[in-house]
């Protein structure tokens, strides 16, 4: 089963997504995909992992953690799938990361690795941008540099963790117009799903519909507003969505 | 006027009544965080703790001093209203009361300048940052910020309109009825306009949202070990008081 949300009629409405991608409403309604106002498919806490690729984590020039390096989002950042997201002005380096993301299904605390894929509910596509100009040594990657508003397109659905089956073999595509630009597998992921359910449960209670967003591999390239941007995870879906600029996005806010 | 937020017969309740300048402890009644949206905290935000931190700012990993507010995440577990216990861990690694002045946010809040700030704030709280030693302030402090229960928040929000010089308030914290350790909101390195207006430059506020103002350094005058009660007095706004209970305990 694949189940997302619109924006139908001015309200948050659960669809579910049939193999056309179209929008299932509870009364069999469709909606075609370029015409439903896709929106995240789930809210909760917002992890994500940092340099969880080695080959991404010497991209940048670093040595790969011995600990997970996890941050926050928060809520502001989410938009669905064909949504936009805004380049601020006067910045050199914006960057997508393709990602994996692991959907919980159930309230996890103290989960051992060996339970852990119990308590994953589901798989989404993640793009995680990134503005490198505003990075500080300061609880790095600081809000400013990953938790701006649009700044993490999620969607377009949720496919259950079964449909799926192991996680670790995974393709993970970036195309910027049509153009690969970033191609991975989850299988060189360097903490996997079960090692950061048991980690952070170790760490607090994570409840349903918490996302782990779970790293990306190498092959970033900066984006300019009017650029299409699209993820692709195997077997998980097809995330979509335009960068526009800053302008575009304040005159959006006050439409 | 003050806003609480009560459980009564298992049902989450909004309760608005008159701001007194009386606190109350009222023995039965069960607290919930008194804000329901995002909670942001301003690390390295008090002035004295700046100072300490002086000479490592220019050292590595930091390398130079922080250029903008240093924010992070409270994530949703760790929010816990007055009177609800304060899970300390198993291995008995030291937690410490972070004392501070909460801002809550009254209407939704996107580029808003320094001058119009205060418009958008409904009011204010009292909040128990909780956190582990803070060893560094490099990387994101999720294991030494976000366990359950290490955000408590309340007992109210009290309207602006009755808190006069909000950044001239005492902020005292009491460790099994002593004071500990005692500061002001007259502290913050960046005042409560200015933090409205850098947060609101890239993250939209939603009414609700709560943003910490900054906590002083963590010493073992704020340390907390299973038994303790801490409580955090503001002038003007309330007395924030939690028991600490070895986490164990409370999951039996």
């Amino acid at each position: 089963m694949k189940r997302a949300r619109i924006l139908h009629n001015g309200q948050q409405t659960d669809v579910t997504v049939n193999d056309d991608h179209q929008a299932v409403l509870a009364d069999g309604t469709v909606i075609n995909e370029n015409e439903a106002h896709w929106l995240p498919p789930c809210d909760g806490k917002i992890f994500v992992l940092g340099l969880n690729y080695a080959d991404h984590a010497s991209e940048l020039a670093f040595s790969a953690p011995e600990e997970p390096l996890v941050f926050l989002k928060g809520p502001n950042t989410l938009i669905g799938h064909n949504q936009k997201t805004y380049r601020p002005d006067n910045v050199d380096y914006m960057h997508y990361e393709a990602e994996l993301v692991a959907i919980i299904g159930k309230t996890a605390k103290n989960v051992s690795r060996e339970d852990a894929m119990d308590y994953i509910g589901g798989y989404t596509v993640g793009n995680d941008y990134a503005i490198r100009d505003y990075l500080e040594n300061y609880y790095r990657p600081n809000l400013r540099v990953k938790s701006r508003d649009t700044c993490t397109p999620v969607g377009p659905f949720i496919i259950d963790a079964d449909e799926v089956g192991d996680p670790g073999n995974l393709e993970l595509k970036a195309y910027i117009n049509g153009e690969l630009k970033q191609h991975g597998n989850t299988k060189d992921m360097i903490f996997d799903i079960p090692f950061l359910v048991e980690y952070l449960s170790a760490i607090m209670t994570l409840q349903p519909g918490d996302m782990i967003f779970t790293g990306t591999p190498e092959g970033l390239a900066d984006v300019k507003p009017g650029d299409e941007v699209v993820i692709e995870v195997e077997k998980v879906g097809r995330l979509t969505n335009t960068i526009i600029t800053e302008d575009e996005y304040v005159v959006s806010l006050n439409a | 006027m003050r806003h609480s937020r009560i459980l009564q017969a298992g049902v989450a309740c909004d309760q608005t009544e008159e701001h007194s300048n009386t606190l109350i402890a009222d023995q039965d009644t069960q607290w919930l965080p008194a804000t329901t949206g995002t909670v942001l905290g301003i690390a390295l935000n008090h002035a004295d703790l700046r100072e300490q931190m002086a000479e490592a700012f220019n050292e590595k990993p930091h390398v130079n001093p922080p250029k903008t507010p240093v924010l992070h995440i409270k994530t949703d577990n760790t929010h816990i209203g007055n009177g609800a216990a304060i899970p300390a861990p198993d291995d008995g690694e030291t937690i410490y009361a972070g004392p501070s002045l909460g801002i809550v946010i009254g209407q939704q809040a996107t580029r808003v300048s320094a001058a119009d700030a205060l418009d958008y704030v409904k009011g204010y709280t009292v909040v128990n940052e909780v956190s582990l030693a803070e060893n560094s302030f490099y990387r994101p402090a999720v294991k030494a910020k976000c366990r359950d229960g290490f955000c408590p928040i309340g007992p109210w929000v009290v309207d602006a309109a009755d808190v006069k010089e909000p950044e001239a308030l005492q902020i005292a914290t009491y460790v099994n009825g002593e004071m500990q350790h005692c500061t002001t909101t007259a502290k913050l390195h960046y005042g409560i306009a200015e933090i409205v207006e850098y947060v609101s430059s890239f993250i939209t506020l939603q009414p609700g949202d709560l943003l910490i103002a900054g906590t002083p350094q963590r010493t073992e005058k704020l340390a907390l070990k299973a038994g303790d009660t801490v409580a955090i007095e503001i002038e003007q706004i309330g007395r924030l008081e939690n028991p600490v209970v070895a986490e164990q305990e409370i999951a039996q």
